[in-house]
């Protein structure tokens, strides 16, 4: 039997990074929404610190909806599939992965937004890779600009400033793109082993800074600061002091009376009218089957899903899934080729078990566009980063350099002098969306259900593998500079899923090649909004959740602004 | 836990022996005593000893100190088979009595009873795949069992490995530490080890019977 419940103003499908944030505007200018979240409210403490359980074991204490539903991936449409992994790379809880993200909370680059008009004028249009279909954001930095200060101040980010208004501080990243203000906090501090590290890219002629991170360096809001403790790398935090939406915006949206949470709801499908417009939301909890009704909905899942749930709500108006007339669900999929980094080894021990991935000392030279790429047959580019980030399974899985078997008391002596001497660099290298990359459903393989779950056919093409082994040449310089004795480049790897996944609904002005207008409502159903990286159509060359949660601010604002418009 | 003697109490027994408190790890491992078995609950006796047999090899106790027998690894793959592991159960079970018949196939003895050079010869066969017998190859068997020793040895020992975090000592990993201070983040500085396991820890709500999200 199916219940059909008392309708609301909005619907939101899923409480985490994105969906979180857009509830807190919504709500604060009156208007009611039902958020539908698959897991449930965590709790300091749920979050042990305990890296099996954390790292290894996939947060059994979670609801593991997404578990169920892992992608399958294949590099091309001729190829066989990958073995599936076990585990997704997200969560399901009220705050999602936001619960346990690296909260490295940057803002894209200026040119991120701008790839093929800038490319174009500084090297000329062919530049732009064959098959990629990568466009120009339907929208700029300096639009997003006022989102982004706003997520700043409200989820509490620390950080150095490198441009305010145009001044430039060497303490903070001097390619950032101008911002109106300082951060509301300093960052996360800096140790011997990443003053190591900031001091050699100094002599290399960098400007090395801190990453800024929404977790407080000083007592925010009440919360307290992060205590270093080192369980942070998908580890909750059991003092708060990590600014997940779970104990940011969410809780303040649930304060103004206009928020009804419903965990462990696990959406099976979008409704639509006779005109083609969204009517509601279908999802199961305890068995039973619900029909939420609404007069606008938003998807605010992880790229994978929000792709999904699309295809799978197909209906006489959109015979091939939700939006999906213009054939561009699951288009422009992009992964941000976070594998292929660069291993050190130093001759002294480095002290790295206390700390967190945000801790740590970054370089941006050779990120996005910020060298002269005339010389180069690629665009783009990575941040580097390095941090105060180690624990003992992961220490003691280390790569031995071929300096050792894998396993004996050869073995055994390596690691028992290395463990503490390695680190592993992130190169978060700019990702293109080409034309057969891309998402859909799986023809066989269901989740428990008998709902296809999401199919990934995407590889790494020649602009991805000439910048991976560019930059990890300038990553292999910047260790060796710093005293490594050795080096070792991770390969590439394939394009399976992914923590920082992108595109299936990307967001542009033209309907033939885009799901969301400039707003990140369809443009085929104008009340069904998108929220979540799926919208973003560069990869940039960082971590998105500070984009996201930007883009999802700035959509829920919009919708406030029209809702006559957007609601009728 | 197990009831063999506290790496604190070797320490102190090897000072006894007029020893000097900055012991050789040589010495310790010859003060080490015979380990008291743990209690295996769903491997049966044959295959906790082949299980042992092969931990011991992968991390062994040797002129450095204790290994992964001492950690009490092969408890840890025991304990995790009825919840986080179950899904392993099979390729143990097919996994061990397949070690053991190729051991009889090629020397004609069981594989607990060989020599520690036999033994690492047959492992290594077993690593490059060379071994027959086993489902789907024994290149799997072995990366799995190595995984689950590696975590057995250096998880936190609620889970029934780590036992006396001789695998934290092992690596220099000084414990957990809810509050770090400046200090002991820096590089030159070397915190104390803090013998503490997180799930010892009243604030957290941990059951670790839980099954894993993972399939292995």
């Amino acid at each position: 039997m199916t219940i059909r419940l008392p309708g609301t103003d909005v619907v939101t499908i899923g409480l985490g990074g994105a969906g979180g944030i857009a509830v807190l505007p919504l709500t604060e200018s009156g208007i009611d929404v039902v958020g539908l979240e698959a897991g449930r409210w965590m709790s300091p403490s749920d979050f042990a610190p305990d890296e099996l359980r954390n790292n290894y074991r996939g947060w059994p204490q979670s609801v593991q909806k997404a578990n169920r539903e892992v992608p399958v991936h294949r590099a091309n449409e001729q190829s066989p599939e990958f073995a599936r992994d076990s585990l997704h790379p997200m969560m399901n809880a009220v705050g999602g992965t936001t619960l346990h993200y690296y909260a490295r909370s940057y803002r894209l680059h200026p040119w991120d937004f701008s790839v093929v008009s800038e490319t174009a004028r500084r090297y000329g249009g062919d530049r732009i890779p064959e098959g990629s279909t990568v466009e120009d954001w339907p929208l700029t930095y300096a639009d997003l600009e006022p989102f982004y200060d706003r997520l700043e101040y409200e989820l509490g980010v620390g950080g150095f400033a490198g441009n305010i208004n145009g001044n430039i501080d060497t303490r903070g990243n001097i390619f950032e793109g101008p911002r109106t203000r300082d951060y509301p906090m300093p960052p996360l501090r800096s140790t011997k082993f990443t003053e190591m590290m900031s001091d050699a890219a100094r002599r290399l002629g960098y400007n090395p800074f801190p990453s800024p991170a929404a977790i407080n360096s000083q007592t925010h809001n009440n919360r307290p600061a992060c205590q270093y403790h080192g369980f942070c790398n998908r580890g909750g935090c059991h003092l708060e002091a990590k600014n997940s939406t779970a104990v940011t915006t969410i809780p303040k949206a649930e304060a103004t009376g206009n928020l009804k949470i419903v965990t462990q709801s696990h959406v099976t499908k979008i409704h639509v009218d006779a005109e083609g417009r969204a009517s509601g939301v279908e999802y199961l909890r305890d068995g039973e089957t619900y029909i939420q009704p609404a007069e606008v909905v938003l998807l605010a899942g992880y790229t994978y899903e929000n792709t999904r749930l699309l295809l799978l709500s197909n209906s006489d108006a959109y015979p091939s899934g939700l939006s999906n007339n213009h054939g561009q669900v699951g288009r422009h999929y992009m992964t941000h080729a976070q594998r292929g980094g660069v291993l050190g080894l130093f001759p002294h021990r480095l002290n790295r078990w206390y700390g967190l991935p945000a801790q740590g000392s970054g370089i941006d030279e050779w990120a996005d566009d910020n060298f002269d790429h005339k010389d180069y047959d690629f665009i783009g580019g990575a941040h580097f980063w390095v941090s105060q980030d180690s624990r003992p399974i992961l220490a003691s899985r280390m790569n031995t350099f071929g300096r050792a078997p894998r396993w004996g008391s050869q073995w055994k002596e390596f690691i028992m002098e290395n463990a503490d001497r390695w680190v592993g660099a992130h190169l978060q290298k700019t990702t293109l969306p080409y034309e057969d990359n891309y998402l859909d459903l799986h023809p066989t393989i269901t989740d428990p259900l008998g709902f296809p779950v999401c199919r990934i056919t995407a590889e790494y093409k020649d602009n991805e593998k000439k910048l991976a082994r560019f930059t990890q040449e300038k990553m292999e310089q910047w260790f060796r500079e710093a005293g490594a004795i050795d080096t070792f480049r991770m390969p590439l790897g394939p394009m399976g899923p992914s923590t920082h996944a992108y595109g299936g609904t990307r967001m542009g002005n033209d309907p033939d090649t885009n799901v969301v207008n400039r707003w990140g409502f369809s443009h085929e159903v104008p009340n069904l909004g998108i929220l979540g990286a799926s919208v973003m159509g560069t990869s940039g060359a960082r971590n998105p959740t500070l984009t996201v949660q930007a883009l999802a601010w700035r959509t829920a604002q919009h919708l406030v602004e029209n809702w006559r418009n957007i609601a009728i | 836990m197990a009831s063999f003697l506290s790496r604190r109490e070797m320490l102190k027994r090897a000072a006894a022996a007029g020893m000097t408190s900055a012991v050789p790890a040589k010495a310790l491992a010859q003060v080490l005593p015979e380990r008291t078995r743990d209690q295996f609950e769903n491997l049966s006796s044959v295959e906790s000893k082949i299980l042992e047999a092969i931990v011991s090899r992968l991390i062994p106790t040797d002129e450095n100190g204790p290994g992964a027998l001492e950690a009490g690894a092969a408890n840890y793959i025991d304990k995790g088979l009825a919840n986080a592991l179950s899904k392993s159960h099979t390729a143990y079970s097919s996994g061990l009595a397949a070690l053991d018949a190729y051991a009889h196939q090629l020397t004609g003895r069981g594989f607990v009873v060989l020599e520690h050079s036999e033994q690492d010869s047959l492992l290594e066969d077993l690593e490059q795949n060379l071994a027959v017998g086993f489902d789907p190859d024994s290149a799997t068997f072995f990366n799995l069992v190595l995984r689950h020793t590696i975590e057995g040895t250096f998880s936190d020992p609620a889970y029934g490995g780590n036992q006396d975090f001789i695998g934290w000592e092992m690596i220099g990993y000084p414990g957990i530490r809810l509050g770090v201070t400046v200090e002991q983040q820096q590089m030159d500085h070397f915190p104390q080890m803090n013998r503490v396991s997180a799930h010892d820890l009243p604030m957290f709500d941990v059951n670790i019977s839980e099954e894993s999200g993972n399939d292995d």
